[in-house]
């Protein structure tokens, strides 16, 4: 939609606030700008509840309020799960950032990522579960890639006996983080693209000889980079945090911290669930502490970078060898990721499919006739749920958008491990008997998923035109009409695609899910988690179809409505 | 009539206007000064939609009565942007609908309206996608939305800075004649010396210096 | 337990069934009446679509005969239905709790049982408990030695076997020495899952019944020298094991299904399942190659009973009893039984059983890969809980640190 102008034109977060120097409009202005702010003390305040749960977990050991620490630190898998959760998190994160940098500077305005663009939203909603069993089958041993080579390839006629999945140094979670991660940081940075005026700067750098990597560090990356670090952020403690990616995809002698803590946490025993609450608090420790080793680093290249550009290099001989890296590796995850997906729907209907064969000998509905009822049935729920979450969502970041200190605060869920503050949560849940509805799952879902639905809402709402409402506010439009018939209509395709997104990231919630649901309230992603424990790939596969298939059901209708509803305004097509 | 008494605006201490001037009914004040002078700001003053981050004092009042209490909604000031800012939501005939009073009824509004393009030349334009007009009938448009507010007084912000000479100096007639006909006091801000000469009226800078041309 | 306290034991719960009988009818009928129209919270491991398909089919029955409707609450592990009920006691809920059932047995029963957090005795009130297999199927009242006093319900016996496929292995190592041998000449193609999970515990015990001179030690609680000298040479075994197992023993698949995932994707040559039918079940639905065998080691292998059990606090006491004495119905435990579809044997006196109903068993086909009765060989018990416990927490403190 072409309604912004760019930032520089732009007067201020809220036009159409009225001056406070007005007596009668202060009663107007106190509560306009209060709701927003009592709704982010609401979001603030189960995650501090939470927080203190898992404290008071920590500090309930029986043998004593310090023993959970001294058991935790006396586990001698420690140190190297530790480095578990830091090191691929840290090399997750930078591989994502780099990447979407650099496809950024090299390719931006080009057909290659147009294409690439189209291919990596879908990803964005599937959920971390699927994407990461489909590539486990991709690169296991067993997997579609040596099956496709052998025998007449490889020469093998069984698999080999080498670590490609599960390995000690955590590459397949890497991979499989960055599959992930990519696409957020990708779609993050060009929800702020308008407002970087890029093709004009990049037009002008060119002009003065330089290449497009050059020409992006020194006139893009420092404006942009403002505004992607807290997604960075929550890439960062998200990579560190990753459950389900984890148990699948990485080592498990001993697994990263963050599945440890998982385990002790499920543990019936009295004494393990202390440890992990325990964990649950040092790896909140490690995760703030990686923050901070982050921003130092990132201090260090933005002078390193800085310095670069004050030389005046063009470094047009960069571009070509940086843009094969980076489209070469960009398309092997894509393309690993896609096959896995493809082949998770493959797996769904195999009947035998055993090794050396690229393609299933037998087919087989059994699955899906088997399962059906129940997968009638968590579809049903999965999507009720989403909808209840994602309208509620998208309304709720209507208001908080009003705050310009919202867009820090909303952070606050993702930056956080879930993991600290979730066991906690769980329990207050259960003690104001909430536990196992429909109403507890939506609010703890809501807590993950409004951070979404503000980011998604909040670039195309600040960027709207402020002299719409300055006209209509001239033509005699109270401040209600204003919102009703101007703002919410121009924003369709925003709105639209926020309650896509909010209801993707619904579908996707697995920790959140179980703790509220305590296991009855069944989505297609609780589902999906305890079958691939099972490792069952054809129920497996059903599941992760599914969904796939919802989140894309959702993004295709935000798409087609806005062009429905305004066929006859060429100016109101869509993005 | 519309009286603007000691207006000041700052932002981060400093002071960007400082007016005072009345406007007759019909009358045309020109502002002139370089960009980034401020000149947009009076306008949203005036209209009572200036960003929280300026400061302001002195006052205004429109045909007697202090417009310094009353929101945008409320002062019966029209305003035109350097854009047409025609809502793309919106037919021709919504946006125009937009504008009328509330209260009237279905057929009236038609009628206003349908009258309203005849007057500018654009008759039959009721059910157009404003996206599919050319820019002098767009502009044609926004000036009639304008006036069917039925605003007390007029602001030309760069109103026709995006329009071709030719054409430029058609509609500058247009909404002249058309103020002068209401009765309207008019501000009008530009950075071009040709608008302000056509207006005809005294010419000022954003410290209320009068300039000659 | 020797002979002589399990001869005590039956005695002392016939007793209690004799003197209960009259007693427990009527209350059996406040039971049904009480359980019409409830909602039955069923937390079982939801790995497998068999068991999956054959609790939705047992659901419908609840609902067709007693009004009860079942919900298959499904879990990656049990731990996390114990995990729940935990949680709620100690947020102070004691009544009206999430979990109604539970499918259980081993260290998380016993788990359960001394923290006082099970409902009951409930199992031998059951009016199908009569057909229970007391005598031939003494692990049906005894889980992991530790005796169930009617804290649950048995509904099916499981037994380890392995699986192998003949095409890769002609014949099988049939002691836990010629297993090791296997392993060491055809290295990476063998291996467990990684304890504690369930299956991998239960390898753990049987090479512990193939290593230790005089197994009767398992029958007690793992401690002092008996223990340490068993677990001693455990360890021995498996640090001579682990370097020829798949991925030289520095990865272990994590559950039962992710082994027989192995198997069937070729990167092992021999799995265990901790039932018998599974391999039939597996060919008949074509996901395993129709030649895949199952055996058993010679000296036998380990066998137990899977159970039900009531949380104390749970919302719905009466509809989960009717679930538990509905599974031990003579044609819902035939269901289970048929290898075309789940393969669990019966924890029933199928003998004992009237004629219609025995022969509901006796038209069941063996299935392609399911062993008859006479080459399953002896069913060896279950060590004591705590051999679970202490060897889990022992080998994740050896191995599940690796390098």
């Amino acid at each position: 939609m072409r309604l912004g102008l760019p930032a520089s034109a732009r007067i201020g977060p809220n036009a159409t606030a009225l001056p406070s120097d007005r007596p009668a409009g202060r009663r107007v202005t106190l509560s306009r700008r209060a709701l927003p702010h009592l709704l982010v003390c609401l979001m603030a305040l189960p995650i501090a509840a939470g927080l203190w749960g898992t404290i008071s977990l920590a500090l309930s050991h029986p043998s004593g309020r310090t023993a959970a620490f001294a058991d935790l630190m006396a586990w001698r898998g420690l140190p190297r799960s530790i480095a578990l959760s830091v090191i691929p998190g840290f090399v997750a994160t930078a591989a994502s950032v780099w990447l979407t940098l650099a496809l950024l500077a090299l390719y931006s305005g080009s057909p290659a990522f147009a294409l690439m663009r189209r291919m990596l939203s879908p990803l964005l909603a599937v959920p971390h579960a699927a994407a990461a069993l489909g590539l486990a089958f991709m690169i296991a041993p067993s997997g579609w890639i040596a099956r496709a080579l052998s025998p007449w390839a490889t020469g093998w006629t069984a698999p080999p006996d080498v670590m490609t999945l599960n390995d000690p140094w955590g590459i397949a979670l890497i991979l499989g983080l960055i599959a992930k991660e990519l696409p957020f940081l990708l779609l993050m940075s060009l929800a702020f693209w308008p407002q970087l005026d890029a093709p004009r700067r990049l037009t002008l750098m060119a002009s003065l000889g330089h290449g497009r990597a050059m020409a992006f560090v020194a006139a893009i990356l420092p404006p942009l980079y403002a505004r992607l670090r807290l997604p960075v952020f929550a890439v960062l403690a998200y990579a560190m945090t990753s459950v389900e990616m984890g148990r699948i995809l990485g080592p498990s002698l001993p697994p990263t911290l963050s599945v440890q803590i998982t385990i002790w946490l499920m543990d019936p025993s009295l004494t393990a669930r202390p440890i992990g609450a325990a964990g649950a608090l040092l790896h909140l420790a490690l995760v703030l502490g990686a923050l901070g080793i982050w921003l130092g680093l990132e201090r260090l290249g933005g002078q390193f970078l800085r310095g670069v550009a004050a030389t005046g290099r063009r470094g047009t001989a960069l571009d070509a060898p940086l843009g094969a890296l980076c489209l070469g590796l960009t398309g092997l995850i894509l393309g690993l990721t896609f096959a896995g997906l493809a082949s998770l729907l493959l797996w769904s209907v195999a009947g035998l499919w055993p090794f050396t064969a690229a393609l299933p000998e037998t087919y087989s509905v059994a699955v899906w006739s088997q399962a059906g009822r129940d997968l009638v049935q968590s579809t049903g729920v999965t999507a009720a749920l989403g909808l209840i979450v994602a309208l509620a969502a998208t309304a709720l970041a209507l208001v908080l958008i009003q705050s310009p200190h919202t867009l820090a605060l909303i952070y606050v869920p993702l930056i956080l491990p879930q993991l600290a503050f979730l066991p906690g949560l769980s329990a207050g849940f259960l003690a104001i008997g909430l536990s196992d509805t429909l109403a507890a799952v939506a609010l703890m879902q809501l807590i993950f998923v409004l951070p979404y639905a503000v980011l998604s809402l909040a670039p195309p709402y600040r960027a709207l035109d402020p002299r719409f409402a300055q006209t209509a506010a001239a033509l005699g439009a109270s401040p209600a009409r204003i919102f009703w018939t101007l703002r919410l209509p121009l924003l369709t395709a925003p709105l639209l695609t926020t309650l896509a997104v909010s209801f993707a990231v619904s579908i996707a919630q697995y920790l959140p899910t179980l703790l509220a649901g305590g296991g009855r309230i069944e989505t297609l992603t609780t589902e999906a988690v305890a079958l691939a424990s099972g490792g069952n790939r054809r129920l497996v596969g059903a599941y992760g179809f599914l969904q796939l298939l919802l989140p894309a059901l959702a993004f295709a209708a935000a798409i087609a409505l806005p062009r429905l509803m305004f066929r006859h305004r060429a100016a109101m097509k869509g993005l | 009539m519309l009286q603007i008494e000691k207006l000041t605006l700052s932002l981060n201490g400093a002071v960007m206007i400082r007016l005072t001037a009345t406007i007759a009914p019909g009358e045309v004040l020109s502002v002139m000064g370089p960009s980034g002078s401020g000149k947009s700001s009076l306008l949203l003053a005036l209209i009572g939609a200036l960003p929280a981050a300026f400061a302001q004092s002195g006052r205004t009042l429109l045909n007697g009565a202090d417009l310094t209490p009353l929101p945008t909604a409320q002062r019966q000031i029209g305003i035109l942007f350097q854009d047409d800012v025609l809502f793309p939501h919106l037919s021709v005939a919504g946006n125009l609908s937009f504008a009328l009073p509330r209260g009237m009824d279905r057929a009236a509004r038609m009628a206003e309206i349908e009258n309203g393009l005849s007057a500018i030349g654009l008759a039959g334009f009721a059910l157009r996608d404003p996206a599919t007009l050319s820019g002098g009938q767009r502009a044609r448009v926004a000036l009639l939305r304008a006036l069917l507010a039925r605003p007390k007084a007029l602001l030309l912000d760069e109103a026709f800075s995006r329009l071709d000479a030719a054409l430029r100096a058609q509609i500058r007639q247009l909404v002249f004649d058309q103020a002068r006909a209401r009765g309207l006091p008019l501000i009008m801000v530009t950075h071009d010396a040709d608008d302000a000469l056509a207006a005809g009226g005294r010419i000022l800078g954003p410290m209320g210096d009068i300039i000659t041309l | 337990m020797d002979r002589r306290t399990f001869g005590k034991l039956a005695l002392a719960t016939g007793g209690l069934t004799l003197w209960g009988r009259a007693a427990l009818a009527a209350d059996w009928t406040a039971i049904l009446a009480e359980a019409k129209g409830q909602t039955v919270y069923w937390h079982a491991w939801g790995g497998d679509t068999k068991i999956n398909d054959f609790i939705a089919w047992t659901g419908a029955q609840a609902l067709e005969q007693h009004g009860v409707t079942l919900e298959h609450v499904k879990l990656a592990s049990t731990s996390d239905a114990v995990a729940r009920v935990i949680a709620e006691r100690d947020a102070g809920q004691t009544t009206g709790g999430a979990v109604d059932l539970i499918w259980i047995n081993g260290d998380n029963f016993a788990a359960m049982k001394n923290d006082g957090l099970l409902f009951g005795p409930f199992a031998e009130a059951l009016p199908n408990w009569a057909q229970v297999d007391v005598l031939g199927k003494p692990s049906v009242l005894n889980d992991f030695t530790l005796p169930t006093e009617g804290y649950e319900s048995p509904w099916a016996m499981a037994r380890l076997v392995f699986e192998y496929d003949t095409a890769r292995l002609p014949t099988p190592p049939r002691t836990l020495s010629d297993l090791a041998i296997f392993a060491g000449a055809v290295p990476g193609r063998f291996t467990y899952p990684q304890p504690p999970d369930y299956l991998g515990m239960t390898f753990l015990k049987q090479a512990l019944y193939g290593l230790l001179a005089d197994p009767s030690v398992l029958q007690s609680p793992a401690e002092g020298a008996a223990y340490d000298t068993a677990a001693a040479q455990l360890w021995d075994f498996l640090d001579a094991l682990h370097p020829s197992l798949w991925r030289g023993g520095a990865a272990f698949p994590d559950s039962e299904p992710a082994m027989a995932q192995l198997l069937a994707d070729g990167e092992i040559d021999i799995s265990f399942a901790f039932n018998p039918g599974r391999a039939s079940a597996e060919i008949a639905a074509g996901t395993l190659p129709d030649n895949v065998r199952t055996f058993v080691f010679d000296q036998g292998t380990i066998g137990n009973a899977s159970f039900l059990a009531i949380p104390f606090n749970a919302a719905h006491q009466a509809g989960a009893q009717v679930i538990a004495n509905l599974i031990l119905d003579a044609r819902v435990q035939a269901r289970a039984q048929d290898p075309a579809l789940l393969g669990f044997q019966t924890v029933l006196n199928v003998a004992a059983l009237p004629d219609d109903q025995k022969a509901l068993f006796a038209n069941l086909a063996l299935g392609a890969a399911t062993l008859t009765p006479e080459q399953m060989g002896p069913s060896l018990l279950e060590p004591h809980a705590s051999w679970v416990t202490r060897l889990g927490a022992d080998w994740t403190e050896r191995y599940g640190v690796a390098q």
